[in-house]
């Protein structure tokens, strides 16, 4: 078994060196960080350390915005997700997202769920796949009756849950949260929480989030991201969730999660 | 020390102002948020009562028409002379020659002006980098300016002895000075920046992160624009379809020049016709005497005329109740 291998049986994503850059100006610095499989992984920091920026470095988002490139490298199960030779819309594919503000399509519920199949040639059972995707996303019992109806007529939290079962029902390996919860009212924020748990035993969830309780609840790993005097941000300390929110290593992770600044 | 104006606001710190005086020049604004107010609505009251006297005088005109000449003779004949007679002596008013001339035109105008302004609609607001947008969006406003006298010109001096001089027998053989076909074509293109320009700004007002979302399933940029910007932009894009076909329909300088002044019941497009707005400009320039029957018939054809716009515009606003997305 060589080493590639070896990595890819245990982490998902492993990003090596990397910088990223909007025009001129560097945004994340230096970060080099290991994602486990099938886990949950919280990316925590103050605003404008560059969590979201990261998050969006594992599916190429950033490659829609114009002057963004990257130095460095990000593995996907052992591939080079950067390589010339890789197609970013087959990364996207591998690598899901489920957005801040919950943005279902104005179309059904149903059209919401299949548009990932669709345009991707799924040859299923499309019925099926719907319903597994909205049962996975805890969301079939509630919508099951009304599965024409515009995905907008949902509340927020039922929007959330929507765009979760739409990121999932093409299978993807990653799932890519950027505060998923923080548009919503607690109840709905508890009920995405319990939903990242359950997924994480089939995916590899990375999630931004401000709420460190949040954090602390629902992650397993913790990484906690500052930004520097140039406004770059970067990586100050990676580790098990319980080690980094009762034994910080870092002076500026107690700072942050303790309240102290941030 | 500083005494306190009447507004009170040079007031020195810790003195506190009279509070009487905080009311007194607001009833100034009253006023003249009451004057503004009504001045605003008569403005507005204008437009609606200048509507109301064209239809008013089309109508009184036209019932003067259609005293001689009976409704049905007038919308299902298929005969339009209402100046020559033929060999018996007989004038007609059919005025289906007519509709189907303008029809015929409006028609070719929006098969070219559809596709090609949605395209360009598309190209624009998903594809275009930020400075080629910046470029051509200027082009488009500056072709949309151009005096339709112009475009009959165009049509006339260009387009149609290109059109012969194409290696296509039929035309080369059948294509008359006159033709529908030239003046479709020209109008088309003359209509293409409505299209685009509009649909373009419903384009562009569909939320980024509809766009994001898509991306983040793999959508490529093709899938994102057609599946999801033009379905969420699709009231606003119809809307620009209606108003151009619309335009299309009213448009007379560049049929009059171009399409000729035989009113011809056809589909043809390489035939001479009249369209509805060709025959209105030949009669007003004729010597018809005020009152007559001929000139009556003006305001016959300019009501169907209005009937044709207004259909189209409520058409449009039901299309753009049933097809909108909210989001």
């Amino acid at each position: 078994m060589t080493t590639t291998e070896a990595t890819a049986t245990d982490t998902t994503l492993s990003v090596t060196n990397l910088d990223m850059y909007y025009g001129p100006f560097r945004a994340l610095r230096d970060i080099n960080l290991d994602v486990a499989r099938n886990s949950v992984t919280a990316l925590i920091g103050p605003s404008g350390s560059g969590k979201s920026t990261l998050l969006r470095c594992f599916n190429r988002m950033n490659d829609l915005i114009p002057g963004a490139r990257i130095e460095g490298q990000v593995l996907f199960n052992g591939e080079d997700i950067y390589h010339p030779s890789i197609d970013p819309t087959e990364i996207r594919l591998r690598v899901g997202m489920v957005f801040q503000k919950p943005n279902p399509f104005p179309k059904s519920i149903y059209d919401n769920v299949a548009f990932g199949l669709r345009i991707n040639g799924f040859k299923g059972n499309m019925d099926e796949a719907v319903e597994r995707s909205l049962r996975r996303a805890a969301l079939w019992d509630e919508v099951k009756d009304r599965l024409k109806a515009s995905g907008l007529t949902l509340s927020g939290g039922q929007q959330q849950r929507l765009c979760i079962a739409r990121a999932v029902a093409v299978q993807p390996d990653v799932i890519l949260m950027d505060e998923p919860a923080s548009a919503l009212d607690p109840i709905s924020t508890l009920a995405i929480e319990d939903l990242m748990r359950e997924l994480s035993r089939e995916y590899t969830i990375i999630v931004v989030t401000h709420n460190m309780q949040q954090a602390a609840r629902v992650s397993d790993w913790t990484a906690f991201m500052t930004m520097g005097e140039d406004r770059a941000g970067y990586l100050v300390e990676v580790g098990g969730t319980h080690q980094i929110f009762t034994n910080p290593r870092d002076q500026r992770t107690e700072g942050y999660i303790t309240g102290r600044f941030g | 020390m500083d005494t306190t104006t009447r507004d009170g606001f040079a007031a020195p710190m810790g003195q506190r102002r009279p509070a009487m005086q905080l009311s007194r020049n607001r009833r100034r604004g009253a006023l003249q948020g009451r004057i503004v107010h009504w001045l605003f609505f008569a403005c507005a009251a204008m437009s609606v009562i200048t509507t109301f006297g064209i239809v008013a005088s089309l109508l009184s005109q036209s019932l003067g028409f259609f005293r001689e000449i009976p409704i049905w003779d007038f919308l299902f004949g298929a005969t339009w002379s209402p100046i020559l007679r033929d060999a018996e002596g007989n004038r007609h008013y059919g005025v289906l020659p007519l509709v189907s001339g303008t029809l015929l035109v409006a028609t070719i105008a929006a098969a070219v002006a559809v596709p090609a302004g949605l395209a360009i609609a598309i190209y624009l607001s998903e594809y275009a980098p930020d400075k080629v947008r910046r470029t051509i969006k200027p082009v488009l406003e500056v072709l949309a300016g151009i005096p339709t006298v112009v475009y009959g010109y165009f049509a006339l001096t260009f387009v149609t002895p290109l059109l012969q001089s194409l290696p296509v027998p039929y035309l080369q053989e059948n294509l008359l000075v006159f033709n529908a076909l030239s003046a479709g074509l020209v109008m088309g293109l003359m209509i293409v920046p409505m299209v685009s320009s509009l649909s373009e700004d419903a384009m562009v007002a569909v939320p980024r992160s509809l766009r994001n979302a898509a991306y983040a399933l793999g959508g490529t940029r093709l899938e994102v624009s057609i599946r999801i910007v033009v379905p969420a932009a699709f009231s606003g894009i119809i809307a620009s379809f209606i108003l151009a076909f619309s335009r299309a329909i009213g448009e007379t300088m560049l049929v009059t020049l171009a399409a000729g002044a035989t009113p011809r019941l056809t589909f043809n497009p390489v035939e001479s016709i009249q369209a509805m707005t060709a025959f209105i400009v030949q009669l007003a320039l004729g010597e018809t005497p005020h009152g007559s029957l001929e000139y009556n018939t003006i305001f016959a054809v300019g009501l169907l005329l209005f009937f044709f716009t207004l259909g189209m515009n409520v058409l449009g606003h039901f299309l753009v109740r049933r097809f909108r997305e909210e989001y």
